[in-house]
């Protein structure tokens, strides 16, 4: 869905579901996302896909699990080495 | 519990210029920030950005001016706190936040809020489906990524903002498939003609038709007054298709932007019991403050736009006027800075002013009367327009009522994307001014925060 302007950098590599991401360090977690082309995030409660939207931190559209916990919003996560991020099903776990 | 002269909530151009000023004068300020670095939305990334060619020389002036603003901030001492979530402030002026994975509250005498502004929701049919973004968006993941569409976007809506963005992207290689815009009226500026005569107006005028000359000349299809518009797809957006010139157009994209122009974050305001008037003409609520910054409650300021819309500009006279009143406060000197003050009143009186020319050649979008039943208006919750007209046609009285109707604006975003819309339609359903339906009531937490964040408490 994106791409970059500029090559170079220093990388990052985190796993979304069972992909490895190259990321560029700094960038947030729904960034590196858009970049490798992922367009759904998670699936709302009720059950249509979803992807980022504002990347504000405003809309709660880009929620995803990392490291296992829910409801964290892509766009406010830096990447990190190793992090793991999963698409979240419907309303988060409570516990 | 730890006690600081001023807490500074938000490093955008009013943040800092408010913080900047302070620190400047001695004072001990914390200026809180969710993101990584200085800037707010509006120079998000100045820094890097206008260190790097590439991407100086797509979003041009604005870079330069964030980073010098960003480097005063940086030297003055002001004490900055970035990725940090301030998610309670009371009326007693204490201030509670998360930073690096644990919460405190700070107390202290004045609180400076400079929250900024949000992109006002445009609910159209299809507007949740993933590569519908709003154009604020594809900004942040420019500034702050160095990220551009793969392939080229439609631009959908109205704006100034809308403009700087297809002009940026047609800077970046990719310009626009189109720009499909809903409500203009070049002609509104007839009527403000001594306003264009203004200086500081002048620099923005000529700005602005810099960009549609550079438009045209890069040959982006550009379709006038749309109306009906709604975003195609079953599980990801396809196309777009409008009426415009007596026709539905459809436009096939990856990626759709959408933009109806910004509106003061509320939350915050809201919170604290603050009283918040309609704005009319801007189609927006802001939270009742005087000219010098200062709200009902004794020490708690706003400034910028999360006050009014005016502007980055703007917002750095209005950071240093609530400056001055908090030294004011801070020394019990009411008549400090008298001069300085005034200064400062009158120049963003001048943007304000140009503000209101923009209001006029962009007026708020008068769809939501035709906003169709099966539009989604609460993204959390997935609430219909037309379950909400039924539910006000059974007589559900205001926004605070139609949560329990229907969990509109009880989702994790806390109503943030469905409140303009919620309060626009039950105000056209009613027959009453937006201003007398009111609002949702916003209370704390007002940013996610655990429960192991809560015990970490530190309090000391």
């Amino acid at each position: 869905m994106f791409k970059r302007l500029e090559r170079g950098g220093p990388t990052v590599r985190f796993r979304f579901e069972d992909e490895e991401i190259e990321a560029v360090e700094g960038e947030s977690v729904a960034a590196a996302l858009l970049a490798a082309g992922i367009d759904t995030f998670r699936t709302s409660p009720l059950g249509p896909a979803r992807a980022p939207y504002c990347m504000i931190g405003m809309c709660f559209d880009c929620l995803v699990s990392i490291d296992g916990v829910e409801n964290r919003r892509a766009c406010q996560v830096a990447v990190a080495p190793g992090l793991s991020v999963r698409r979240q099903s419907g309303a988060r776990r409570v516990g | 519990m730890r006690k600081v002269d001023v807490i500074v909530i938000g490093a955008g151009p009013a943040g800092m210029a408010a913080a900047t000023h302070l620190a400047e004068r001695g004072r001990d300020v914390v200026v809180v920030d969710d993101q990584r670095t200085p800037g707010g939305q509006i120079y998000r990334g100045a820094e890097r950005n206008a260190a790097s060619p590439a991407r100086a020389r797509i979003l041009g002036a604005d870079a330069a001016r964030g980073a010098a603003l960003i480097a005063a901030f940086r030297a003055s001492g002001a004490r900055y706190w970035p990725e940090s979530r301030v998610w309670r402030v009371t009326a007693e002026r204490e201030v509670s936040l998360t930073r690096n994975g644990r919460s405190e509250t700070l107390g202290t005498p004045v609180v400076i809020a400079a929250t900024g502004a949000m992109e006002r929701p445009v609910p159209v049919p299809g507007w949740t489906l993933p590569g519908v973004m709003t154009a604020g968006a594809l900004q942040t993941l420019l500034k702050g990524d160095g990220l551009v569409p793969a392939e080229p976007p439609v631009l959908v809506g109205s704006g100034p903002l809308l403009l700087l963005l297809a002009n940026q992207l047609i800077a970046a290689g990719v310009a626009p498939a189109a720009i499909v815009e809903t409500s203009v009226r070049p002609w509104a500026a007839r009527g403000e003609l001594s306003l264009v005569l203004e200086p500081v107006a002048r620099r923005d005028l000529w700005r602005g038709l810099a960009m549609l000359a550079k438009l045209r000349r890069a040959r982006v299809p550009h379709y006038r007054n749309a109306t009906e518009i709604r975003i195609e797809g079953s599980r990801r957006a396809e196309a777009v298709s409008f009426v415009a010139g007596g026709r539905r157009q459809r436009i096939a994209a990856s990626l759709f932007a959408l933009h109806e122009g910004v509106i003061p974050a509320q939350q915050l305001s809201r919170s604290l019991g603050i009283a918040h008037d309609f704005d009319e003409r801007h189609h927006a609520f802001g939270p009742r403050v005087d000219g010098r910054g200062e709200s009902p409650i004794p020490g708690i300021l706003f400034a910028g736009d999360c006050v009014r819309i005016a502007g980055a500009a703007a917002a750095e006279h209005a950071g240093r006027i609530a400056a001055i009143s908090a030294l004011r406060m801070l020394t019990a000197d009411p008549a400090l800075d008298a001069a300085a003050l005034a200064d400062e009143q009158r120049q963003l009186q001048a943007h304000a002013r140009i503000q209101s020319l923009v209001d006029a050649v962009y007026p708020p979008p008068a769809m939501l009367a035709a906003t169709p039943d099966e539009t989604v208006i609460c993204r959390c919750e997935n609430v219909t327009a037309g379950e909400l007209r039924a539910a006000v046609a059974a007589g559900c009285a205001g926004p605070n009522q139609a949560k329990s109707f229907l969990r509109v604006g009880m989702g994790p975003c806390q109503g943030r994307l469905c409140g303009p819309t919620v309060a626009g339609l039950i105000a056209e359903m009613q027959h009453r001014s937006v201003g007398d339906v009111g609002y949702f009531r916003i209370r704390a937490p007002l940013q996610p925060v655990t429960v192991g964040e809560l015990a970490d408490m530190q309090d000391a």
